[in-house]
């Protein structure tokens, strides 16, 4: 792994008024998102976007709160989780059970509050969810100070079956049967104010994810997630306080996590324990991996790349289907299902693995790779 | 009382069997390549729908011809069973994870890839044979010998029994052998060993024809006692296999073997005590006690690490 240059370490093209401390290019970024928020929010107003390539945007925007935050862990600090679906679970019936409870009627009782306040409620709920993931996240990060490696996998994956199991066994929040109302909230949002509420907290909650950790990782504290990826030892030795980085870290990734469980939940209307298998933690290993290890652009890159080609398969196959059937390479009862998604998708990766073994960025970001492009942003 | 007891003590040596099968796989490619195979699992389940292939190949279609009987049949099945997907396993090691070591790629890369590799195989067998659970052909009668107390069917016997044998045979190739002696080195230092001519690649696929051909036969005696053979059945049983391997200690045989038969009997222990969905749940928290009491596993040492 290259130290990677410090970004203010190079001359600065372009410095405007620095002795102020002010600079023009810190206003880029946020201008950018400003644009595209707009943007997004008047092309779902006018129908330019259908409901469908809403979802899938939606779904984007989801993955990649769980693949940035999974690089956290994974690619920053160098350690192997795979149990990352189960803070997910946890932010997702713990907002979905705040939403239900307070919303709508339900086994719970009677709604406690009016569904104006939905819009005030629906972060703070998003926030209980992804405190309570954190919590949970306390179940892998005090065995990471002594474990390494290998058995830090194994730690999170028998996590993943201890929170999943304990959800299938609680009856109160429907067992393995699932979950469901959180549609009632999201349509009381869109009564109380008519706009595409989902989108607006989903790219909400992607850009704050991308931002904490940029932040994170790039202060001097979080300097420390990189000295334990290098070498943990020697980050002892040269006072990193190792244990305190990776509760830290660990606390952060899975809050993180448990936000998109949240919002997947609210986008779905309907959440069980069955879509919180090792398939989903599988799918955030592969979004960070195809996009380089600790790298943020890679990790955001390669969740819309994977997003897209599951969505895509949607149409190929069918297509593929005709084509062999016409010429003849199939015999006629059989046809090529949506079952083959799944075999397409990791074969797909297996061929990107042998002839681009470090991902689409490989542990560098954007202004890496163009180093021109720091003349027109600062962004920490 | 007690013979509920000794009846479930015998159920978890034979479901504890299965486990050690297939930890022993992963515990020797983990020795020799530091790499979780977590295709592992998805390789026994290949190995039963295999060993389903060759049987019914042999009692349909060349049975009546040749007048097979089920005791005969089984005789070639678990030899032919072996030996498939033994090659099933060192083709896995040949396209994915060979290119991939050769170019120095990160370890987690290969992680990567084998769990891919095992995505490929469960959702392709599932493409394409279908959704539908096969059953296994009844090959030998089930016996039951009866001893008062308790009683064993000759297919429990035999499951037990590959295990131990499975398990002192492996042993003995890791530290008896030139090729043990081999793998040994390899885990220790795989920069030194190709400078004393040891074919680095030659073992590696001794070693996956080994873990790979004991898997094979861990799915057929799956196969024979629980008859219902569907694709996603080698995820659960590998991912908890694979625990079972850590949780003795991985990288080292003895605690796999240990390690598969504490998974089995805390398995059948707590659904003989707590209700069954609660399986899961209790196992693995037994298991993480363990393993933050013992980080390195029941058998492992703790490695020191030089700066």
């Amino acid at each position: 792994m290259a130290i990677r240059n410090d970004p203010g370490a190079t001359i600065r093209a372009g410095e405007t008024l620095a002795t102020s401390g002010f600079d023009l290019r810190s206003l880029s970024v946020p201008a950018i998102l400003l644009i595209a928020f707009v943007g997004l929010l008047a092309a779902c107003m006018t129908g330019a976007l259908n409901l469908y390539m809403q979802t899938v945007l939606m779904f984007m925007g989801i993955n990649i709160i769980m693949s940035t935050s999974l690089n956290l862990i994974n690619g920053n600090m160098g350690e192997f989780a795979c149990g990352h679906a189960a803070f997910m679970a946890v932010g997702a019936y713990v907002s979905s059970l705040v939403t239900v409870i307070l919303f709508t009627q339900s086994k719970f009782g009677a709604p406690l509050l009016p569904p104006e306040l939905t819009l005030l409620a629906f972060p703070l709920a998003l926030l209980i969810g992804s405190l309570a993931a954190a919590l949970v996240g306390l179940l892998i990060a005090i065995p990471s100070f002594k474990t390494r490696g290998d058995y830090l996998a194994i730690i999170t994956i028998a996590a993943l079956y201890i929170v999943k199991s304990a959800i299938e066994n609680i009856d109160a929040i429907g067992g393995a049967r699932g979950f469901m109302g959180m549609r009632r909230v999201t349509n009381a949002m869109e009564q109380t104010l008519d706009l595409p509420w989902m989108v607006i907290w989903i790219f909400i909650g992607t850009v704050f994810t991308v931002w904490i950790i940029r932040r994170y990782v790039s202060s001097t504290y979080g300097k420390g997630v990189m000295a334990i990826c290098q070498d943990e030892v020697a980050a002892e030795i040269m006072s990193v306080n190792t244990n305190h980085i990776k509760l830290v870290t660990f606390m952060l990734s899975s809050g993180l996590a448990g936000l998109a469980g949240g919002l997947f939940a609210h986008v779905l209307g309907y959440i069980n324990p069955g879509s919180f298998t090792i398939l989903k933690s599988t799918e955030a290993l592969v979004m960070v991996y195809l996009g380089g290890m600790g790298s943020i652009s890679g990790a955001v890159m390669s969740a819309m790349l994977f997003t897209l080609l599951l969505e895509s398969l949607r149409f190929i196959i069918p297509w593929i289907d005709q084509l062999l059937h016409l010429i003849h390479v199939l015999p006629a009862g059989y046809e090529i299902s949506q079952v083959w998604k799944w075999v397409l998708i990791p074969l797909l990766l297996i061929l990107l693995m042998q002839f681009r073994p470090e991902g689409i960025m490989g542990n560098r970001e954007l202004s890496d790779i163009f180093p021109r492009l720091r003349k027109f942003y600062k962004f920490k | 009382m007690l013979e509920s007891l000794i009846q479930n003590v015998l159920n978890a040596l034979q479901w504890g069997s299965y486990y050690s099968l297939i930890a022993l796989g992963y515990c020797l490619v983990y020795g020799v390549l530091l790499l979780i195979n977590f295709a592992h699992g998805d390789i026994f389940m290949v190995g039963a729908f295999i060993g389903l292939g060759v049987a019914t190949f042999f009692l349909g279609n060349l049975g009546p011809e040749l007048g097979l009987s089920g005791p005969v049949v089984l005789a070639l099945t678990i030899p032919l069973t072996m030996i498939l997907t033994a090659a099933v396993g060192v083709t896995l090691e040949r396209i994915a994870y060979r290119p991939l070591r050769r170019k120095g790629a990160h370890r987690l890369y290969v992680v990567i890839t084998a769990l891919m590799c095992g995505l490929v195989l469960e959702n392709g067998n599932l493409a394409i044979l279908g959704a539908s659970r096969r059953s296994f052909p009844q090959l030998i009668p089930t016996q039951v010998y009866d001893f008062g107390l308790f009683s064993v069917t000759n297919v429990k016997i035999a499951v037990i029994l590959a295990a131990i044998l499975v398990f002192i045979f492996l042993q003995f190739v890791v530290t008896k052998t030139k090729m043990g002696m081999a793998m040994r080195a390899i885990s220790w230092d795989k920069f030194a060993i190709p400078l004393m001519g040891i074919p680095v690649d030659s073992i590696i696929v001794f070693t996956f024809i080994l873990g790979s051909g004991f898997a094979g036969l861990a799915g057929v005696l799956f196969a024979m006692s629980y008859p219902v053979l569907e694709p996603y059945m080698g995820a659960m049983v590998g991912w908890k296999a694979f625990i079972a391997a850590v949780v003795g200690g991985i990288g080292d045989i003895r605690g796999a073997f240990a390690g598969g038969f504490l998974l089995g009997f805390v398995e059948i222990m707590v659904v003989a005590v707590f209700p069954s969905t609660m399986r899961d749940l209790i196992s693995f928290t037994i298991l993480l006690v363990i393993l933050t009491w013992k980080p390195t596993g029941l058998f492992g040492m703790a490695k020191t690490t030089k700066i």
